[in-house]
């Protein structure tokens, strides 16, 4: 089959740092993270910023999500601007990498303080779950949302998978663009660190940094951030006006002990590395993982995204193709190796570069 | 030319049982496999009925949770899938598969005797084995490992529609040719009492507590709800060059699929119905078929009074004055969600193999004004396609097309 070059035409971005292509290009020579050292401690965690929802998402609507599928549908409709894209969304396709909504913590609060038997607690359940926070909280209904607010009505699906599943849903976007399937995929995801049934998860694996915040090379485990990330994909021939040329997506997963062999392999397999490639790692922190990650790159990456944004779990790979891409469109790189490892499973790379 | 996608094995447990052709005479005999939940208590809840896969590791109290239930539901599917395809671990191609998303349950949370989350997050600190069952890739991851399948598993999840969506993510990357063959799965254990509770608060379930038998009536003047259930279903697809190479059995095509996501609400169709027409008229168009090729269309069928109306009426609007069949397998098997889509897909498989049309039960009081036939008994019937509808909160809408061998 012939392959069609791809396009990153489009990006949206919202994280601790405010909004936009321009507040995360300022980022790139290095910058300090925003951190709440204190809410979760000891989980030093990158808040969510006050961010203009209610600019863009009508009230209504506001009030069927929570933060979680708000920053989504917001970094959503950021990348459909920055692509100057309005006009398609019928015709777009959506493909979204999700974790699960917000729990309501209080009632759970309540539930484990009560400690009460089996019937007690459904009672408690039926008394004081809310009917809409259900769907406020289903994996999908990110994309469902973005569908109904932007009114992107092509295809629809969203992988779940932790980190794997941001990159396979890069992977998959950009293989059917270049494949002649899809004209133009919006592709992303969010994630929101002030959760403390995601710290619950993560803390029964031993995966969390605890202490106060140290860069990502001086720790061994997860510190979370808050950051909404979308980016529009489009055939390089007909797009209008390219960020960055996605060259190469690609993605693996097996045994943990069989890591350091795939991780080689998908970087033996990255098309014409030119010397100078700028190494953007969105390594998570956790230590096995983020070890063989650095042992198969051989030398230190020259940006974690982690330390900028946060461990983004299922968005963090396309937040580091975002920031690669902002890289190449702000003159700081001609070619960028993006990189990540789950903290469990899965493993990807994917090479950007400037467009002709 | 996209090479044709043939099906070489199928799988399928369900409340009615284990294997796709013991669930196929249960549903030709018009069985229901619908009955009051005993796995956990259901006292105040508006709903105590489902269709149940109970399994050796409930206990009561303390049944499996909705992650371990969901990996060994779609364990046993996909493993009498990959037998009947002839095939054994390694598995040469990726797993797609429709799920639900999990997280960490009741059981479990109150389990360490905290009462509160920073007390929780210290007590939980280590539990390795709860991480692994509750992260959201770890069922999906260990299949993919018990069958080891190729490259990332991809988990999907469009609500009601995951298992469509699966198919269709096997189709298109055997399409692009990324692969000979992939397994198309859905998994669904989402019956627990949390999520049980939050269906009801969303009036989507079925009441009809004290008739668990006739409680899922789609069609019918008195439908009030869908009813969940457990289940799974797979499908092994493979390039029909890849099959006839290694002597494999084609046991039918899937000739098509479409989707079309609707702008319209969360939980409704838009008005018009012209989602779930532009859904199935996509399927149509990418299996190269008219409308009056196919010759049954398994519905999505929810027996919710808002799904079957638009659908019935999407159904018209495509399909002409004389629509073919439309039935609901979910009235003997409940609403298996997340995997509705791969067991319908393989239902329509074993229609077309038997050319016999299973039946929609409990129609006795038929809503006159949705004009379809809804086959109301099993019967013989001639044909050569038949489309299965699967449709979901948030507007997911997929439409997929099987074909005779």
């Amino acid at each position: 089959m012939k392959l069609r070059p791809v396009a990153i035409t489009g990006i949206g971005i919202a994280s601790s740092h405010g909004q936009g292509r321009a507040v995360h290009a300022a980022l790139l020579g290095g910058a300090a993270p925003v951190l709440d050292e204190a809410r979760f401690a000891p989980y030093p965690v990158h808040p969510l910023p006050a961010l203009p929802f209610d600019e863009a998402i009508p009230h209504r609507e506001m009030r069927q999500m929570e933060n979680w599928q708000r920053l989504g549908v917001f970094a959503a409709g950021l990348a459909i601007d920055d692509a100057g894209q309005r006009e398609n969304v019928a015709g777009m396709d959506l493909i979204v990498a999700a974790g699960g909504g917000e729990r309501d913590w209080k009632l759970d609060e309540q539930i484990l303080a009560a400690q009460p038997n089996e019937v007690g607690r459904h009672r408690m359940l039926l008394d004081g779950l809310r009917p809409t926070l259900f769907l406020a909280q289903l994996s999908n209904l990110m994309a469902g949302s973005i569908s109904i607010i932007h009114n992107v009505a092509g295809s629809s699906r969203t992988f779940l998978g932790e980190e794997i599943s941001g990159a396979e849903a890069l992977r998959v976007a950009c293989a059917r663009i270049a494949s002649a399937t899809s004209e133009l995929c919006l592709v992303g995801g969010a994630f929101i660190s002030e959760r403390p049934e995601v710290l619950l998860l993560f803390s029964m694996g031993d995966v969390l940094h605890q202490g106060p915040w140290l860069p990502l090379p001086a720790r061994r485990g997860m510190v979370f951030g808050s950051a909404g990330v979308f980016m529009t994909l489009e055939p390089a021939a007909t797009a209008k006006s390219p960020v960055a040329i996605l060259r190469h997506v690609a993605t693996d997963q097996g045994r943990p002990e069989t890591r350091p062999a795939r991780l080689a392999a998908l970087l033996a397999a990255t098309p014409g590395r030119q010397p100078g490639c700028m190494v953007i790692s969105t390594a998570s922190g956790a230590e096995a993982a983020t070890r063989d990650e650095l042992a198969a790159l051989g030398a230190m990456p020259d940006l974690f995204s982690a330390d900028l944004l946060g461990h983004l779990v299922e968005p963090a790979f396309p937040a580091g193709v975002a920031l690669a891409a902002i890289a190449i469109a702000e003159g700081r790189a001609k070619q960028v190796l993006v990189t990540g490892t789950g903290q469990w499973r899965g493993e990807a790379v994917a090479l950007l570069e400037a467009p002709a | 030319m996209s090479p044709r996608i043939a099906i070489t094995g199928i799988g399928m447990v369900t409340t009615l049982g284990f294997g796709a052709e013991a669930n196929w005479a249960a549903m030709v005999a018009g069985r229901s496999g619908i009955r009051p939940i005993r796995r956990f208590d259901t006292t105040g809840m508006r709903a105590s009925i489902a269709g149940c896969v109970d399994l050796p590791g409930d206990e009561p109290g303390r049944p499996l949770s909705a992650s371990a239930r969901v990996e060994k539901l779609g364990e046993a599917a996909i493993g009498e899938a990959v037998a009947q395809a002839g095939l054994a671990p390694p598995f040469d191609g990726p797993l797609c598969i429709g799920m639900p998303p999990v997280e960490v349950e009741w059981p479990q949370r109150g389990g360490f005797g905290a009462s509160s989350y920073p007390d929780l997050i210290a007590a939980a600190a280590g539990q390795q084995a709860l991480y692994e069952q509750f992260l959201l890739g770890g069922a999906a991851t260990r299949i993919a490992e018990r069958f080891g399948t190729r490259g990332v598993p991809q988990m999907v999840t469009t609500a009601c529609a995951s298992g469509a969506s699966a198919i269709q993510l096997a189709l298109e990357a055997i399409r692009r040719g990324e692969t000979g063959m992939a397994i198309a799965a859905g998994s669904e254990a989402s019956l627990q009492p949390e999520t049980l509770i939050r269906f009801g608060l969303l009036q989507a379930l079925s009441t009809r507590n004290d008739d668990p038998e006739g409680a899922s009536r789609p069609f019918t003047l008195s439908r009030d709800g869908f009813v969940m259930a457990d289940g799974a279903g797979a499908l092994i697809l493979e390039d029909e060059a890849h099959a006839r190479a290694r002597g494999a059995t084609i046991l039918g095509y899937v000739l098509g699929a479409g989707e079309a996501a609707d702008t319209f609400h969360r939980t409704r169709s838009t008005p018009d119905g012209s989602a779930i027409i532009r859904c199935m008229q996509r399927a149509l168009d990418d299996a190269g078929l008219a409308p009056s090729e196919i010759g049954y269309v398994n519905a999505h069928g929810t027996s919710t009074p808002e799904n079957d109306k638009m659908e019935a009426l999407a159904v018209r609007a495509l399909f002409g004055a004389a629509p073919p069949p439309v039935g609901s397998t979910k009235s003997m098997i409940g609403h298996t969600l997340s995997a509705a889509g791969a067991i319908e897909a393989a239902i329509c498989l074993l229609a077309l193999r038997h050319q016999m049309l299973p039946p929609t039960i409990n129609q006795a009081d038929l809503d006159p004004d949705l004009g379809v036939d809804t086959i109301p008994l099993a019967r013989p019937h001639a044909f050569r396609a038949a489309l299965s509808n699967s449709f979901g909160f948030g507007g997911q809408n997929v439409a997929v097309i099987i074909g005779a061998a």
